[in-house]
């Protein structure tokens, strides 16, 4: 075994929790890894499938799953009886799906979000350097410059959606040990631009509207990820872009193809650039540059 | 119906917006679903019907055609054409009549309930208004002066209500001191000593409080964790999980203790350590910035009781109207 394979991590028995009188929360795992999101991903569209009487809510997030129930139809003990079922049935081993690889052009070190960084540096671990500074001397690159090859180097699952409407949560398709990690603001910001790209733990994060946030910012996309009224092309099925199991492709842009793209996205010309593919978890784990390879030309 | 005055936050809610949580959007609705469900009650309506939700300060609204309204939740001295109206009763308004509101005397949260209910373009099948991403409601956002809502068509017995009132011993009141919460989803992480204290402390509701969410001040919540050598993709700090889901009502401690509500955040990288009972965060929409509050475990069968208790009272209510 190479170490440029992904090994297997074995996941801990499930936790079932009870949310107040109409929650229940499932944890698969206290850490991040694609096997507790894959089985994640399996398990909450099995019990989609199932449509069991009396749930409200499914939403799968990153190592863990909530559903939300009506407690005047169903006991959360039968829920959770379906749930710990479903759990020993799955095999994940036998799970692929369709998924869609965006290209998402990136300007990194952007004016905006550095004005932002710059506004909030006394809730930040290191007030002296940016966030892009911080995070790339805290795991090991030699300069920003590498780590931003590095961030735009691999393709990243989306792994959760949630925060708010259509933020993606994605999670590097690399070993472990080239994953970045970093730390969230000590304290969250009050402001943090649209459409900033952010990182926290192992995750990146697009924000698709101004608001609060905790991540380190890098950098801003032209595309929107969340198109309410539907209209630009990409968002025909659904009000957000990608969906957890597709696969996002940071592209380092400049500000000129930044500002171009950003006038195509205004005047609803944008075509996005995305393929669909068969996802094949076995074949990336076992030679994830490879597979990342060929996964990456269907956009060429 | 005419807004003349928006208030403070004046939005249009139901009872919510369900089967997007995966995609990150909240359910939003009354944030008081007790007090939105009796307004519409006493007008005829079904409870799925759009309401009006005030925050503190009231709306001064103008009825286009004859009306049948009902105002519940906190009281903000109600008067139609400078007369007093009485609360949690159904009244008749006629064409060109102004329902106006002063400050809440207790409670924070007012509906009004038209017959016919708010009838506004229903957004992924609720007229909830959620601010954040402008959908639902009038424009996705808090009424303005010059709104203008259109009204549904009355239940044909709407006018037979006018007069019918909720009796006082079923109405709320809203000087909660006590909620009850089911700990759990990641309370693993607290030390039973900083479990104890978190259950034992007041927590003062602070002046970030709104539809989004409560945050408190109250004890040092650091050294409530437990130490550990942090999970792989959670991030160094204490309370730093790897990013999960928030059930509506859970309790987060990012920095101090923050519920939250109906326009929650879905979910998030801050560890939560249990979640508030769902009548309850009824209660909790009512209390006001600068109130104390302290939570008070309860187990699992204890909350799904206190769930049938409020089920009894709404039928109790739905009986006598």
């Amino acid at each position: 075994m190479s170490d440029r394979t992904i090994a297997k991590q074995e996941l801990p028995s499930p936790r079932y929790e009870y949310g107040g009188d109409d929650w229940v929360f499932v944890e698969l795992d206290e850490a991040m890894s694609f096997d507790a999101n894959f089985k994640v991903q399996a398990i909450t569209q099995e019990i989609r499938r199932n449509s069991l009487e009396g749930v409200v809510e499914v939403a799968p997030s990153n190592a863990s799953y909530l559903i939300q129930f009506d407690p005047a139809v169903l006991h959360p003990d039968e829920l959770i009886d379906e749930l710990k079922s479903l759990e020993d049935e799955i095999d994940v081993a036998e799970y692929q799906w369709e998924a869609r690889v965006f290209d998402i052009p990136v300007f990194y070190d952007d004016p905006w979000t550095h004005e932002t960084v710059m506004d909030f540096r006394e809730r930040h671990q290191d007030p002296d350097s940016t966030d892009l500074e911080y995070s790339a001397e805290i795991n090991g690159f030699d300069s920003v410059e590498a780590f931003v090859d590095h961030h735009s180097g691999a393709p990243h699952l989306v792994t959760m959606i949630g925060f708010v409407p259509g933020l993606p949560f994605c999670f590097q398709m690399v070993p472990r040990d080239e994953q970045i990690e970093v730390p969230k603001y000590e304290q969250p910001r009050t402001a943090t631009p649209s459409r900033a790209i952010g990182f926290g733990g192992a995750f990146t994060a697009i924000y698709p509207v101004p608001g609060a946030g905790g991540y380190q910012l890098y950098g801003r996309t032209p595309v929107e990820v969340l198109d309410v009224d539907q209209e630009l092309s990409g968002f025909e099925e659904s009000m957000v872009l990608p969906n957890p199991g597709d696969i996002l492709s940071f592209r380092q842009i400049d500000r000129e193809e930044y500002d171009a793209i950003r006038e195509a996205i205004e005047n609803g010309t944008y075509e996005y650039n995305y393929e669909r593919v068969e996802f094949e978890p076995q074949a990336f784990f076992e030679d994830p540059r490879d597979y990342n390879q060929r996964l990456l030309e269907v956009l060429e | 119906m005419r807004i003349l005055d928006g208030g403070l936050v004046t939005t249009v809610q139901d009872t919510g917006r369900y089967g997007h949580y995966h995609i990150g959007m909240p359910p939003s609705g009354a944030m008081d679903q007790f007090a939105h469900t009796v307004a519409n009650w006493l007008v005829g309506n079904d409870d799925s019907e759009a309401t009006l939700e005030m925050t503190y300060v009231g709306a001064d609204v103008e009825f286009e055609d004859d009306a049948v309204f009902a105002v519940t939740g906190a009281d903000m001295d109600p008067s139609l054409e400078d007369e007093p109206v009485p609360t949690w009763t159904a009244v008749r308004a006629e064409a060109g009549d102004t329902l106006s509101f002063e400050f809440a005397k207790e409670g924070t949260r007012s509906y009004i309930a038209v017959a016919g209910g708010i009838d506004v373009e229903p957004v992924m099948e609720s007229r909830s208004t959620y601010t954040l991403i402008g959908i639902g409601g009038h424009e996705g956002r808090s009424l303005e002066n010059g709104d203008e809502l259109p009204i549904g068509e009355p239940a044909a017995d709407a006018d037979a209500t006018v007069g019918t009132s909720i009796d006082e011993e079923n109405r709320p009141d809203y000087s909660t001191t006590e909620i009850n919460v089911v700990m759990g989803l990641c309370d693993y992480r607290l030390t039973d000593e900083g479990r104890r204290r978190f259950l034992d402390a007041d927590w003062t509701i602070s002046d970030e409080a709104d539809r989004v969410g409560y945050r408190f001040e109250g004890p040092d919540i650091t050294d409530m964790f437990e130490e550990r050598e942090q999970p792989f993709g959670a991030g160094p700090d204490v309370t730093n999980v790897v990013d999960l889901g928030y059930p509506v009502g859970s309790i987060q401690m990012a920095g101090q203790p923050i519920i939250l509500m109906r326009d929650a955040v879905t979910g998030g990288g801050y560890v939560t350590i249990g979640t508030v009972v769902s009548p309850e965060r009824d209660a909790l929409a009512q209390c006001r910035t600068h109130d104390t509050v302290d939570f008070n475990a309860v187990g699992a069968e204890e909350a799904l009781e206190i769930g049938r208790e409020r089920d009894d009272l709404l039928e109790e209510i739905r009986r006598s109207l």
